[in-house]
């Protein structure tokens, strides 16, 4: 038996010494043996000897083991609960063997997975839905050809995404409180905002609901409860779940919903938000757009997880994987998740697995940082337009003769509703001033009086399209 | 020392009868009866009755639940319930975030950041998402009902993370309020006006004064108006400028210069942003001479803004520079924080050579 004199382990080297050499299955096998096989009697007194004296000190020491061990046997009360002990060193893999699975109902063709569950979808809503799919492509078409001629001043896509954006919308009901990122309109698409309700906040003219204070894209809707996009990434998360606990105190049958992108979820307020959902129980849900890229940082510069699915149990939090490019799955996975949600009172997140087809918005090239080839291949083959197509005609609810008449009413609508946003005016002046603060500032009123007087005085320094 | 600092509290809490002032704090006046408390007991009134007074508000941080490190939220949880007032995770991003998505949806929330130094992971949500709520969305949308409070300032020994001043960085952001209260009654009005206004708003409470002042509050229900400077002592030869615990320094600063013949007039901001730039003016047209003092550091500090704005509509009627007496350029020192303070003989040598200019 090889004597290690290395005190602080030399106890558990000894006995794992003894394990080995003697077949012993565990620690508490050898301690027991020891005490039952060992007499201790009265220390032997000192002899010269100084290895009979370490001898004696360690039959001592592995006598003792057994009583301390035993008596707290597995497990151990810490704060938080209780926790087994394990005498391994086992650390947990930093990724599990296989990825979490996705979950989808419709493939690449559009026909049903057999044995597939989903929610089954009416042919008015199968309807709708695609509808509101094209509806959203041809406007996003639109108004990127009208940034491009000089119409716009920006504009950014939701192509490839809109299973996500509608699928999801779909599942909603609306009372339940949207809190965008910003490649969401789907969703007040879906709740009736027309597409003049766009171009007018595109155009930031006197009809847009936001005043003209912020750039294209930035909509808002307190009438539909869709809270308006602010270009901060992931901002929109902790406040969701503040809404998400308004609700629960005020016992609605309604819950938060919040989007946001694969980018968005490296923010810490990502982090924030899950912990407080779940440790405030809030019925919130959490819908991840993970379509690959952040502008031109693909999700392998972003982390290292298995997406944004696993991050979930981190925090307690429920999750789901869904293929984003099928909109019934998309549909299915968030009705599901909102029930559990407004039932359990309990946060949802969603990854939905998708791709940005576009460029994350009209200032931006996408090619310098990723091949056309591979965009190209999930605009055709993953589309999620044809293959939900594919789907309802199979149903025979729609036809192509239906699909030509929507999609040439639709143009003509998004041309007209830009025709009408482009010549309506600019909100007046007045309200660069007004909403700050619920009333203006003694300061602001000052600040008004001036620039209306160097206006007067330098009038060729400022756009003659804001009326004053 | 308790004596002395009680004689201060007391002379803080004279109801301004100045003539010629801007503006009189009148709200508590005709009341003065009341209990002697000290400042965290008069937030904890407050907090009692915003939560009294509306059923959809809420107090939640670090520690509240407990009473809170400073006990400004004691018995808030036992009264109202665990889901009104209630711990939250240790994240200032996620408190101040939670807090806004509460707001927007019409509710009360007064949030506790546990300390002003720590208050700087919400900046983000405060800068582009409260003080931007209502704007950018039209009207359509608001957070007015969010009410943050921290404990702000020295103590003694609080160094670099249990000091700080951080009131100039919310200065610059338009669509937030910034309060600061100087006393236990002040506290416990302004407090219930920062809830109580339909804009967010940042409410830095004088640690210091939290167990060191005492004074008569009322009971009852009242609010002090933000925006509403107060002259709290009336002088002729120098206009001083201060707030929260640096006007107990101040006013010791003006009863030893008025043995030197120096009559002072001392003015308690109260409210940072909007600031009542008429008060000021007013008592600078009369005084000719204006002196600001804060415990943050003095380069771009708020003393900045009240120096360049007085300059800009007094010119004329100076006899002197602004003096500016505040906290050095350094972080908040330890030991050297008796160096580094504003004290009551760094402002009474800069009232003499301003006055001596």
């Amino acid at each position: 038996m090889a004597l290690l004199l290395r005190s602080s382990s030399s106890k558990s080297n000894l006995l794992n010494v003894f394990r080995h050499n003697l077949g012993f299955g565990s620690r508490s096998h050898v301690t027991r043996y020891l005490r039952q096989h060992i007499t201790l009697g009265p220390p032997l007194r000192v002899s010269q000897s100084p290895i009979s004296r370490f001898c004696n000190t360690m039959i001592e020491k592995l006598s003792t083991i057994g009583e301390h061990e035993d008596s707290n046997d597995q497990v151990m009360n810490f704060p938080g609960g209780k926790v087994a002990f394990t005498p391994e060193i086992q650390f947990i893999s930093e990724s599990s063997k296989e990825r979490v699975p996705c979950y989808r109902v419709l493939d690449g063709n559009g026909q049903l997975i057999t044995n597939s569950q989903f929610v089954q979808v009416s042919e008015e809503v199968g309807v709708k839905i695609y509808s509101n799919m094209v509806t959203l492509q041809i406007m996003d078409n639109v108004f990127y050809e009208a940034q491009r001629q000089g119409r716009l001043s920006f504009y950014a896509t939701a192509i490839g995404e809109e299973a996500i954006n509608i699928g999801s919308a779909a599942a909603l009901t609306p009372e339940d409180v949207i809190f965008p990122q910003y490649r969401e309109p789907g969703p007040l698409l879906w709740r009736g905002f027309t597409l003049q309700e766009f171009a007018n906040q595109c155009f930031g003219n006197k009809s847009d609901y936001g005043k003209g204070r912020q750039m294209p894209i930035h909509y808002g809707s307190n009438k539909l409860n869709y809270f308006t996009v602010s270009a901060t990434i992931a901002t929109q998360l902790p406040n969701a779940v503040g809404a998400a606990y308004s609700l629960k105190m005020d016992r609605k049958d309604a819950c938060a919903v919040t989007y946001f992108g694969d980018g968005g979820s490296s923010e810490g307020d990502c982090h924030a938000a899950l912990n407080f959902a779940a440790v405030m129980e809030a019925p919130v849900l959490f819908i991840c757009r993970n379509n690959g890229w952040a502008i031109s940082t693909p999700t392998s510069d972003q982390f290292r997880s298995d997406g944004v699915v696993v991050k979930g149990r981190a925090y307690g939090i429920r999750s789901i994987r869904v293929d984003g490019n099928d909109a019934l799955a998309m549909y299915s996975a968030v009705h599901a998740a909102r029930e559990m949600a407004v039932r359990e009172q309990r946060p949802i997140l969603i990854e939905a697995l998708t791709y940005r087809v576009g460029h994350h918005s009209t200032s931006d090239d996408s090619t310098r940082y990723r091949s056309t080839d591979e965009i190209e291949w999930w605009n055709k083959a993953r589309n999620p337009l044809s293959r939900f197509r594919k789907w309802i005609g199979s149903n025979g609810w729609w036809s192509d003769e239906m699909e030509l008449d929507l999609r040439s009413r639709i143009k003509k609508e998004m041309l007209e509703a830009i025709r009408v946003a482009e010549k309506t005016e600019k909100p007046n002046l007045k309200n660069m001033f007004s909403d700050v603060y619920d009333v203006p500032p003694s300061n602001l009123k000052e600040q008004e009086l001036l620039v209306r007087q160097t206006i007067k005085s330098h009038p060729q320094d400022y756009p003659s399209y804001v009326p004053l | 020392m308790a004596a002395l600092l009680g004689r201060f509290c007391r002379k803080l809490s004279f109801p301004s009868s100045s003539h010629g002032a801007r503006r009189v704090s009148t709200t508590a006046c005709e009341s003065e009866t009341g209990k002697p408390l000290n400042l965290y007991s008069a937030i904890n009134q407050a907090l009692h009755i915003a939560l009294d007074t509306d059923p959809r508000s809420y107090v939640f941080g670090e520690d509240v639940g407990f009473g809170g490190v400073f006990r400004c939220t004691t018995g808030l949880s036992e009264r109202f319930g665990k889901n009104r007032v209630f711990n939250t995770p240790l994240c200032e991003q996620g408190i101040v975030g939670f807090g806004i998505g509460l707001a927007a949806m019409g509710n009360r929330a007064i949030v506790e950041i546990q300390f002003a130094d720590y208050i700087y992971p919400a900046f983000d949500q405060i800068v582009n998402e409260a003080a931007k709520f209502r704007y950018r969305s039209g009207n359509q949308f608001n957070c007015g009902g969010l009410t943050i409070r921290a404990p702000y300032g020295a103590v003694g020994h609080g160094g670099h993370y249990h000091s700080q001043s951080p009131e100039a960085f919310f200065c610059h952001v338009p669509g937030i309020k910034v309060v600061i209260p100087r006393s236990p009654r002040e506290a416990k009005g302004l407090l219930l006006s920062c809830i109580r206004d339909p804009n967010p708003v940042v409410f830095f409470e004088p640690k210091w004064l939290y167990r060191q002042a005492v004074e008569q509050v009322p009971e009852h229900d009242y609010m002090i108006p933000l925006s509403e400077a107060e002259v709290i002592r009336e002088g002729n030869d120098i206009t001083l400028v201060g707030w929260g615990a640096q006007l107990t320094i101040m006013e010791q600063a003006c009863l030893d210069a008025e043995k030197e013949g120096i009559s002072c007039e001392l003015i308690d901001l109260k409210t940072l942003l909007p600031w009542d730039k008429e008060t000021v003016e007013a008592s600078v047209k009369k005084t000719g001479r204006l002196l600001i003092s804060h415990e943050a550091p003095v380069t771009g500090g708020f003393g900045a803004e009240i120096s360049a704005t007085i300059l800009e509509r007094c010119f004329l009627k100076l006899e002197a520079p602004v003096s500016r007496v505040c906290g050095l350029d350094t972080p908040f020192p330890l030991v050297f924080e008796p160096f580094y303070m504003p004290t009551k003989n760094k402002i009474l040598d800069a009232i003499k050579s301003t006055v001596n200019y």
